[in-house]
């Protein structure tokens, strides 16, 4: 079976947006769910979470980081062409029920699977505060669309060099200090960012939700590389998650866990880029 | 006049010290002079014992007879009528405690080698007529097979033979089911499941990948688009962990996750694409199957030391003999009646930075002794008090079984299962839903290839009678 790419953007220079031709994912998907691709026939799965979908057009959107071989060869391919495995939708769907007012906080690549579920909510009525942060204004990525989907936003980068200078987490105390009365806080980005995020939550004792990427294979259940411990008990990302009360997820395990395989991911990378610097000679 | 020497024509192998460190298969398979020898061992009983002990029936004497003949795509014939898997079959069933034990030659003296004669019937015919195969004529009925393992391919081989339109789904981008992702190359090479597939889908059915029952299509939408039965069989799932400190370690895994990386994701080829964590000291918790899949294929990714750890004594250990025979004669270590207690990693005080924190640096061990026999019969391990010691490991591989998936339970309303978690089924492999049948491990909990395509046969033989009445 073989999916069809029917859009591609350019985000911004590691970041890319697609809308993939799969009809039975595009017809159950929904917010916080994710999907597991291969590229091609020798490739590896990895999950991305879902950054949209059209019932209609019957695709499912995608938008990843190019961070190592599997993304980069992902990123070579264009409008018009396959892939060649896409499964899903996986895991649960962000729980949105009774929610009227949520802060959504989103960090880089991270914003992208935040929008979906700032719009579901926005949709549903709910009153959205959206904190998003980039390193730099270049990395900047869906800036109109959240800004349709928020009733407030702030955008936060390392430098400065676009909107306001600084962390996420410092937006997000003001407001918790300021007496905002969030029935929720909804953070998707890096683990530190995460973790943060709970850290500045935790004394207001604001249910705090997180959305988890682990390492997977199979997206079903059956290999137990995604596994977390939250609240003390062995918890598999993809099938209790991936979203999960991010004050009981011990996130310096799912730290040290994120980073086994860098240093083969280093070289697989390399020599994709290498491999594509030749095909462009 | 039979062959009345007392021992079984031994199997080719490669030598374990090479084969150690290579994923090439480890038994060879008879030549057609060893298969004639050792036909003529079988005294073709009237009452054929070795049937008896056959989950799927396999007319094993008429079979053994044809290969006497020299006519071995017969004897291809005669097992194709009981078994859609037999390449499969004569390299990973427990023969031994199946059809072997009831030998009448293994009453004094060894067995007929059965299950080496039926491999080597089975390679005959894919190397000299793997074409061939008609499918029947259609009888427009539709079934659906939930899962492409063992249980699911037997059940689709029956029911197209029938006539029978069949879909077989599968979650993962491969069909094979534990056949690809749980039994290595080793073991059985890709290529013989790839053939089967291959087979079935000469027979009429489709498979269709990459679509997972319970997330991707639910099984009320499977009965909407026309399916009049569904059998259910989508494995063990969850791979169970002991809740012992340090099993979050980033070197400890699921024997599920190490063995579907190396499988099914090829990561032991040099230009693999997928990781896999390359232990120097590897620890495999269990005693089972898995696990010595998993030790055997921890060396042959160049650890020094493999050990298997396992609670009770050698003799209780559930896997089958050969494999423990060959993972010692590899040089896996046994260390038996002995249990972890707390998996040990690396923890820099003065640095919380620095990358080797998390690293597994050890697996704190008690030593255990056989107390009194369980409900089961079976001798429970207790602990040797103060009997401590830590095993000097830098990953430790966890093989101590799986509880079923959930995923289909959750999203199916009326179906029910046992408290372990496994789909209650009756004789024929109907569940508390109408029209939807179940078997393998998705029923039982993890257990072996052949009583899952048992439950495939069965549940074949009822959806058939239902829907032909």
């Amino acid at each position: 079976m073989s999916y069809r790419i029917l859009m591609k953007k350019v985000l911004n220079p590691t970041v890319t947006m697609m809308d993939i031709e799969a009809p039975l994912v595009a017809k159950k998907a929904d917010a916080g769910q994710f999907i597991i691709l291969r590229v091609d026939s020798e490739g590896e799965r990895i999950p991305l979470t879902v950054a949209g979908y059209d019932r209609t057009r019957r695709t499912v959107r995608i938008i990843f980081q190019v961070v190592g071989a599997t993304t980069a060869a992902l990123n070579q391919k264009e409008e018009g062409d396959f892939i060649e495995d896409f499964v899903g939708p996986l895991g649960n769907k962000t729980e949105t029920d009774g929610l009227k007012k949520v802060c959504i906080v989103g960090g880089g690549v991270g914003c992208a699977i935040a929008l979906p579920v700032a719009q579901k909510l926005h949709e549903l009525g709910c009153e959205v505060h959206s904190i998003v942060g980039f390193r730099s204004q270049d990395l900047v990525i869906l800036q109109e669309e959240f800004a349709a989907a928020s009733d407030r936003l702030t955008l936060m980068t390392d430098d400065g060099t676009a909107g306001r200078k600084g962390l996420v987490t410092e937006p997000l105390a003001e407001a918790l200090k300021n007496g905002e009365n969030y029935d929720e806080i909804i953070a998707i980005g890096p683990l530190v960012m995460m973790k943060f995020v709970v850290a500045t939550a935790r004394p207001y004792g604001v249910k705090t939700v997180v959305s988890m990427n682990p390492i997977m294979i199979d997206g079903t259940g059956m290999c137990g590389g995604c596994r977390l411990t939250v609240g003390g008990v062995t918890k598999f990302a993809c099938v209790d998650g991936p979203e999960f009360d991010g004050y009981e997820v011990d996130f310096d395990e799912a730290m040290e866990r994120s980073v086994l395989y860098r240093d083969f991911e280093r070289h697989a990378y390399e020599n994709t880029c290498n491999l594509f610097r030749k095909e462009v000679k | 006049m039979a062959n009345m020497s007392l021992k079984k024509n031994p199997m080719p192998v490669q030598d374990p010290i090479v084969r150690a460190r290579n994923f090439n298969e480890v038994a060879l398979g008879y030549t057609e002079e060893m298969a004639l020898d050792e036909a003529a061992r079988c005294l073709n009983c009237k009452n054929m014992p070795c049937v008896s002990g056959c989950p799927v029936k396999i007319h094993i004497p008429e079979f053994i007879s044809k290969v006497k003949d020299g006519d071995f795509e017969g004897a291809y014939r005669v097992i194709a009528r009981s078994s859609n898997l037999p390449a499969v079959c004569g390299r990973v069933c427990p023969q031994e405690s199946q059809c072997e034990s009831k030998c009448v030659r293994g009453i004094k003296g060894e067995s007929v080698g059965i299950g080496r004669l039926e491999r080597f019937v089975a390679d005959w015919h894919n190397a000299h007529n793997p074409d061939g195969v008609v499918p029947a004529k259609p009888n427009g009925h539709r079934v659906a097979i939930v899962g492409s393992g063992p249980a699911g391919l037997t059940c689709a081989g029956d029911l197209a033979k029938l006539g029978y339109e069949v879909t077989v789904y599968e979650a993962l981008h491969t069909a094979g089911g534990v056949l690809v992702y749980g039994i290595p190359e080793f073991r059985l090479p890709k290529d013989i499941v790839r053939k089967e597939v291959d087979t079935l889908k000469k027979l009429g059915v489709k498979i269709e990948t990459n679509t997972v029952i319970g997330k991707t299509l639910t099984v009320d939408e499977l009965f909407e688009s026309g399916f009049e039965a569904i059998f259910l069989c989508s494995g063990a799932g969850l791979p169970r962990f002991m809740g012992i400190p340090g099993e979050g370690l980033r070197n400890v895994f699921s024997a599920n996750e190490f063995l579907t990386r190396n499988n099914l994701m090829k990561a032991y080829l040099d230009n693999g694409t997928t990781p896999v964590y390359h232990g120097k000291r590897v620890a495999v918790v269990g005693g089972g199957n898995v696990a010595m899949d998993a030790a055997r294929t921890a060396l042959r990714l160049g650890a020094d030391e493999v050990h298997i750890v396992y609670r009770r004594s050698l003799d209780e250990l559930p896997a089958r003999r050969e494999e423990v025979e060959h993972a010692e004669e590899e040089g896996v270590i046994f260390d038996l009646l002995c249990n972890p207690v707390e998996i040990l990693g690396y923890r820099n005080p003065d640095d919380r930075r620095d990358p080797r924190n998390g690293d597994v640096i050890g697996m704190k061990c008690i030593r255990m002794e056989l107390g009194d026999a369980d409900a089961t019969g079976r001798r429970s391990p207790v602990e040797i008090p103060d009997s401590e010691f830590v095993l000097d490991v830098d990953c430790v591989i966890m093989s101590i079984g799986t509880s079923p998936n959930p995923l289909i339970k959750s999203t199916t309303d009326g179906l029910e299962v046992n408290r372990r978690g496994g789909i209650v089924v009756n004789e024929d492999g109907l569940t508390s839903r109408p029209h939807v049948y179940a078997g393998g491990d998705a029923v039982t909990g993890a257990a072996t290839v052949i009583l899952a395509m048992g439950a495939g046969k069965t549940a074949a033989a009822a959806i058939h009678k239902e829907l032909s009445e």
